[in-house]
């Protein structure tokens, strides 16, 4: 495709200003203005709703990145990116950061040059297929037609997972989610594969959602999470802290309701810390002390907006599963504020 | 007296560079060429510095590793183990086999639409004029989506074909499947096949010749020339005698017996196309993307093809239409031998500018998921190694080569029509 000459042009005119270019902490407060590469649409996770407005649980990481460096949640400008372009996007400069349900991989890491600052969903690769195939697990899935987003680790589970278990498939590679969804409708395909919750994001739009199951195997640790250009550590450290920020909010009980009142001070030092009535936390950050209430309050913390976005409560249903508190048996765990 | 003397020789001074118009212009090229060198020295060496900081120094050593994806159509077998470079030839050869069916099918129906496009009857003229004003004003990409979104919402899954009473049934005496997955015809297949010679070894771009196809060949080949043999011998005796003899059995025989006798005796049969599982197994299984991409390429094609083809009829005098109708030929006859041979002079150059935009434009394949050469080395693994500079790069040498070919044989081609003048 021709946009990838240009956005392998474009990253080497980039790569070329990269060299000049100061820390992305002072180019986005210079800008006013943080760009912020999402998906193309997915509902839950980033998708604008009916006012135009980018909704969903990725989106409300740049809100609250926003919100503690620039003070105003508004001030993003949402780039939608593809599997396939949304690295080039930020190698480019393109996007300070990329919050897009990304893997976080050894090779992205070290190989891409990126940095992954955290994990804000758990997630697995997992199978949809409609009810009426009468499939009830992956490994029945011999000879099937698979759509398949391009450019995802997806792409590449999916060819170690049929071949590990010694069946055959046929890929169909497709470019944005919107499209694999219009062929698996149509029949174009029997499976849909991407990470669980992009199923279940998916499923719930359909105008039928009882008629798809999602199988039970899960064939992969997908962590998802916001990633910055390797190198620019101050930015990256934001980013990384704004996200512990809305992790830690939920564990010590602030919630968007009882911020105003908690920020004032409390007997807990440690909620004092993250909120700026006590310490330098912020200063040493290069923001300023109510850098974390900002990013709490953009929209709510990690909790709330895990309810608001893609929760039980939502069409879109997913329980918290491995993405609840320490305290509670998940998986989150943010580092103190010290 | 007088005396002659030379002029004085004018000595050559810095200035005249600069002054002397004899000398400007070239000074200014010179110094207009450096000034781009160093540009384009400057752009490198920064992209290499830059990439080298970023800890991304151009190498090329990835192409080893394997690909670990999955590419659905391929003319050689290919697993997910293989190397990028093995996945890239793969691609290569989608984007070739694209390339030369859109290139034949894009000049059949350009011919026959620029030709139509003058006929004198009124329906037929205005029809081929509404056929390319609309393929020609409309960007190829969205023909591609279009003829792909077609393909998909309009024709039944395979799941319609099963059952007690399927709502879709198979084509041309239950042979042919045609699935919103794409057509699956019958494949010849022999029961006593020769088997395969394979070249290359193991390296990425080792492939099999099947010697069944090459006996054909050969066979086939073998026909023609005497086909040619019987045909000129009766041209001789037409010339010595003034009677042709009948020759049109011997002809038909010769095409036709050994062929039977060598398809009979490598035991050929058709394998048919059935519903196994999820999807029709056995057959040539020919994908939508490959179809719409195909199909979408050469009507946007064909439609300038068949504006080159009526501006090189057009560009032929009347007087020779009228001359050939003075000598008494036909008017099929007046246009195959007449006015073809001399619009060609005109047709095939703007015509290699078309095959080569085809050629090109079938990069945009990724729209409709077709893995060419674009999908798979500039598209998978481009992003899977993120190696940008070195997949674009070697992505733009490629469609360098194939480009260079086509124009390189078809400039062959032109020579060989060309006027000879004396």
């Amino acid at each position: 495709m021709k946009k990838s000459v240009i956005l392998g042009a474009a990253t080497i005119a980039g790569l070329a200003a990269g060299a000049a270019m100061a820390g992305t902490v002072d180019d986005v407060k210079a800008r006013g203005k943080l760009n912020c590469g999402v998906t193309t649409g997915l509902v839950g996770f980033a998708a604008p709703d009916a006012n135009g407005e980018w909704k969903g649980f990725d989106v409300a990481v740049c809100r609250a990145v926003a919100a503690a460096v620039l003070g105003d949640a508004s001030a993003v400008e949402f780039v939608p990116t593809t599997g396939k372009t949304r690295f080039t996007a930020l190698a480019s400069g393109e996007i300070d950061m990329l919050a897009r349900n990304t893997t976080w991989t050894f090779s992205r890491d070290v190989d891409l040059k990126f940095e992954f600052v955290g994990v804000n969903y758990y997630d697995g690769q997992g199978f949809m297929v409609p009810k009426a195939l009468g499939v009830s697990s992956a490994k029945e899935l011999d000879g099937a037609t698979v759509c398949i987003q391009t450019g995802t680790t997806t792409e590449l589970n999916l060819a170690d997972f049929f071949r590990s278990n010694n069946i055959s498939y046929e890929p169909v590679p497709i470019e944005t989610n919107a499209e694999a969804q219009q062929q698996y409708l149509a029949g174009a395909c029997d499976v849909y594969t991407t990470d669980a919750s992009g199923l279940a994001a998916t499923r719930a739009t359909f105008e039928n959602p009882g008629d798809h199951v999602l199988l039970p195997e899960i064939i992969s640790k997908e962590p998802l999470g916001p990633l910055v250009r390797h190198g620019d550590h101050e930015w990256g450290d934001v980013v990384r802290w704004t996200l512990n920020a809305m992790v830690s909010a939920e564990e010590l009980g602030v919630t968007s309701a009882n911020i105003d009142e908690m920020s004032a001070g409390t007997d807990n030092p440690e909620v004092n810390r993250l909120l700026g009535s006590e310490g330098t936390l912020g200063e040493m950050l290069g923001l300023d002390a109510q850098w974390a209430m900002r990013a709490i309050k953009a929209g709510g913390n990690y909790g709330e907006v895990f309810a608001q976005n893609i929760g039980e409560e939502t069409p879109i249903g997913l329980a918290r599963g491995l993405n609840a508190q320490w305290t509670d048996g998940g998986l989150l765990y943010s580092p103190p504020f010290r | 007296m007088t005396t002659l003397t030379d002029p004085p020789k004018e000595q050559f001074r810095l200035s005249m560079l600069l002054y002397d118009t004899r000398y400007r212009s070239a000074t200014i090229q010179v110094i207009a060429l450096f000034g781009f060198m160093l540009l384009a020295a400057w752009i490198i060496s920064n992209t290499i510095q830059n990439l080298e900081a970023l800890g991304k120094p151009v190498e090329f050593g990835f192409f080893g590793e394997p690909a670990s994806y999955d590419i659905n159509q391929r003319l050689l077998e290919y697993s997910s183990r293989d190397s990028h470079l093995r996945a890239a030839f793969i691609g290569l050869l989608n984007t070739l086999v694209v390339a030369v069916l859109g290139c034949i099918t894009a000049t059949i129906v350009g011919v026959f639409v620029g030709v139509l496009r003058l006929s004198n009857n009124w329906l037929i003229a205005r029809i081929m004029t509404v056929y390319v004003e609309m393929f020609r004003n409309v960007p190829v990409l969205l023909w591609i989506v279009l003829a792909m979104a077609i393909l998909i919402e309009g024709l039944p899954a395979p799941n319609a074909f099963r059952g007690e009473n399927p709502t879709a049934t198979m084509d041309l005496f239950n042979s042919v499947a045609v699935t919103n997955r794409g057509v699956y015809i019958p494949e010849f297949l022999f029961t006593r096949s020769l088997g395969d010679i394979h070249f290359f070894g193991a390296s990425s771009i080792r492939f099999d010749v099947s010697l069944d196809l090459l006996a054909f060949l050969i066979v086939l080949g073998g026909s023609i020339f005497a086909m040619r043999k019987v045909s000129a011998n009766a041209a001789a005796k037409q010339e010595a005698t003034g009677d042709r003899p009948t020759i049109w059995y011997i002809q038909l025989g010769i095409l036709f017996v050994p062929m039977i006798v060598l398809m009979t005796a490598l035991g050929l049969h058709l394998g048919y196309p059935e519903l196994k599982g999820f999807n029709f197994k056995g057959g040539t299984h020919m994908r939508n993307s490959l179809i719409a991409l195909w199909l979408a390429l050469s009507l946007y094609t064909a439609a300038f093809i068949a504006e080159i083809v009526r501006a090189g009829i057009l560009a032929i005098s009347k007087g020779q239409t009228e001359a050939a109708s003075a000598l008494g030929l036909r008017s099929g006859r007046t246009m195959r031998l007449v006015i073809l041979p001399q619009a060609l002079r005109v047709i095939i150059p703007p015509m290699i500018s078309n095959y080569l935009n085809l050629t090109k434009n079938s990069s945009l394949a990724i729209a409709v998921g077709y893995m060419d050469i674009t999908g798979t080395l500039g598209g998978i693994t481009m992003n899977q190694t993120g190696r940008e500079l070195e997949c674009v790069l070697l992505l733009m040498l490629v469609y360098l080569a194939i480009s260079l070919s086509i124009s390189g044989v078809m400039n062959w081609y032109n020579n060989s029509v060309k006027l000879v003048e004396r």
